[in-house]
């Protein structure tokens, strides 16, 4: 069997006496889509940023592509292709579209000095313009990317997220305030990039209907720890998920 | 087209520049050629603050050490232009010293950091006189000949200026204009998102005191043949908050902020001069006024023009806020 792109092997984490993540242990496989999800304070965005490497955790080892990456700073682990978005908007206001997407590649194109004397795109235009077509903002380009809406930032912050063609790529709530019709556009790009590039997904999400038809295989987090794994229709009819989400 | 006016503005502003000077006196020369040094050490700071948001008020301390550098060596018998390299190389080590508070410390804090230093600086130039000459400083550093072109007289000095302006100001431009300009823009903007795309946070922003901090040198070089007279005095925290100003006053993360700020606190005194006792208090009031009413600084008065006879041109939302110290 091939390595997994994500392993995860339990991981431990408190701030003060509340244990926010429990010895979580789980796999990605290449091309997975993997739902994170579970109730508010049940420790998704704590797991989320352990594995990232912007919270140290206590114990437990965090594996990608087979090579421990526990400790390692966010720019690192970007460069060994693990890209991310953020929960809060996150993309460069006071740049254009195509800046901020060039800006998510250009650290992954030839060397510090290169980046000083070569051409002031990194040589990343078309490719950059090509992603942007993908997520359909050819017409926003040369926006500001402050001035888009929130949905249109919630589509620049996951198109910079693929530009360096990373082999995992982790979602928090990508879908949290975007707008129906933004959203099935957000899903049906996400679901496309996947099915044409193999690239695994780990998505933390609130909202059940765009995790369910999104996700290929789902994580149930309850008080710091997994409480169910399966199929999107597993997980909808296993009863401790329900009591977890209704407090049962 | 917008390409095509830039870039006849650009000329324009050249000749203009090598035409002031003609027919001047000597006084007149001496205050064009101090706001071309300023204004490269403005230009250095308003890489570090206007474009990678890293607050520093010891730009004049770098001003000191690429002075006092040349000033030494080139006292002692070497050539400007090579007393010059070594001084900006001994500034850019000590701005990568500086910025590695900024890796822990940020704004106001960053600020009091930065403020510390260029005490720090001033106290060293001031006590150490075996070296420095204390209080009283050095004095009759010579100019530079280059061959046939001399720069004893006034007007050459301003022209050798000029040159090493527009030298320096391609580097800047170069520099804003590359990868690296838009990383810096972005760890001013979002430095946990740029650290996740791969961007070495860490490195630029060292990278944005260094850099910075060599044009405050290379100023300091060339206030050396210039005055022919350096004391710490010429380096003290007012002359920081000062250059601090002209960047403020010009428009932070603007390219040209720095010329027009530059001219606004070197030259704008001198135009009032007539106002004799009130001088002073005009300009200060209209360095209030301005930063009240366009804090953008003068480059974003433009921005505004733009805006309202021509709305579709988008005025860039960053410069809304003015800048900001954090």
């Amino acid at each position: 069997m091939s390595v997994p792109v994500l392993s995860v092997r339990n991981i431990e984490k408190s701030f003060g006496g509340i244990r926010a993540v429990r010895g979580v242990t789980f796999e990605v496989r290449k091309g997975e889509i993997l739902g994170l999800i579970g109730p508010n304070g049940s420790g998704k965005s704590t797991l989320f940023n352990c594995i990232l490497g912007q919270l140290r955790p206590e114990a437990g080892e965090v594996e990608v592509n087979g090579q421990n990456v526990s400790g390692m700073r966010a720019s690192d682990l970007n460069r060994l292709g693990v890209g991310r978005t953020f929960q809060q908007l996150s993309v460069f206001p006071k740049m254009t579209v195509l800046d901020n997407i060039i800006l998510a590649g250009q650290e992954h194109h030839g060397t510090m000095l290169s980046r000083l004397f070569g051409p002031g795109d990194a040589g990343l235009t078309n490719e950059a313009e090509r992603l942007i077509s993908f997520f359909r903002l050819t017409h926003l380009r040369d926006t500001l990317a402050g001035s888009l809406s929130y949905g249109q930032q919630k589509l620049v912050d996951a198109a910079m997220a693929f530009m360096a063609g990373p082999s995992l790529v982790l979602l928090d709530e990508p879908a949290g305030g975007v707008n129906l019709t933004m959203l099935a556009n957000l899903k049906e790009r996400l679901t496309a990039y996947n099915a044409e590039h193999g690239t695994t997904f780990v998505v933390i999400e609130h909202n059940m209907e765009f995790v369910m038809s999104l996700c290929t295989r789902i994580i149930v987090l309850a008080e710091g720890g997994i409480i169910a794994e399966g199929k999107p229709e597993e997980i909808r009819a296993n009863q401790s998920v329900i009591d977890a989400y209704l407090g049962g | 087209m917008n390409a095509h006016i830039r870039k006849i503005s650009i000329l324009a502003l050249l000749a203009l520049a090598v035409l002031a000077p003609l027919g001047q006196g000597n006084y007149i020369v001496y205050v064009l050629t101090s706001w071309l040094i300023f204004a490269i050490a403005a230009m250095g700071l308003n890489l570090t603050l206007g474009y990678a948001g890293q607050i520093s008020l010891a730009q004049a301390s770098f001003m000191a050490i690429g002075a006092y550098t040349t000033a030494l060596l080139t006292l002692s018998g070497w050539h400007w232009m090579l007393a010059m390299p070594l001084g900006l190389t001994a500034c850019f080590v000590v701005g990568l010293l500086l910025g590695y508070p900024a890796l822990r410390v940020k704004g106001h804090f960053l600020a009091f950091v930065t403020l510390a230093f260029n005490t720090l600086v001033f106290l060293v130039l001031r006590n150490e006189d075996w070296l420095t000459g204390g209080s009283y400083g050095l004095v009759g550093m010579p100019r530079p000949d280059f061959g046939l072109f001399k720069t004893m007289k006034q007007l050459h000095f301003y022209y050798f200026t000029l040159g090493i302006t527009v030298l320096a100001a391609l580097a800047m431009w170069g520099i804003v204009r590359s990868p690296w300009g838009r990383a810096f823009k972005a760890l001013r903007e979002n430095p946990i998102r740029a650290e996740s795309l791969g961007v070495d946070t860490r490195r630029i922003t060292l990278l944005a005191f260094a850099i910075g901090s060599v044009y405050g040198g290379l100023a300091g070089a060339l206030i050396t043949p210039l005055v022919q007279f350096i004391e710490p005095g010429s380096f003290g925290l007012a002359h920081s908050l000062r250059i601090l100003l002209m960047v403020v006053v010009g428009g932070a993360g603007y390219f040209f902020g720095p010329f027009l700020g530059a001219g606004v606190v070197i030259l704008l005194p001198e135009i009032l001069r007539f106002t004799e006792g009130y001088y002073l208090i005009i300009y200060s009031a209209l360095v209030i006024v301005m930063l009240v009413f366009v804090p953008t600084g003068l480059i974003g008065v433009w921005g505004r023009i733009r805006e309202r006879f021509w709305p579709r041109q988008q005025v860039r939302a960053d410069m809304s806020e003015g800048a900001r110290l954090k």
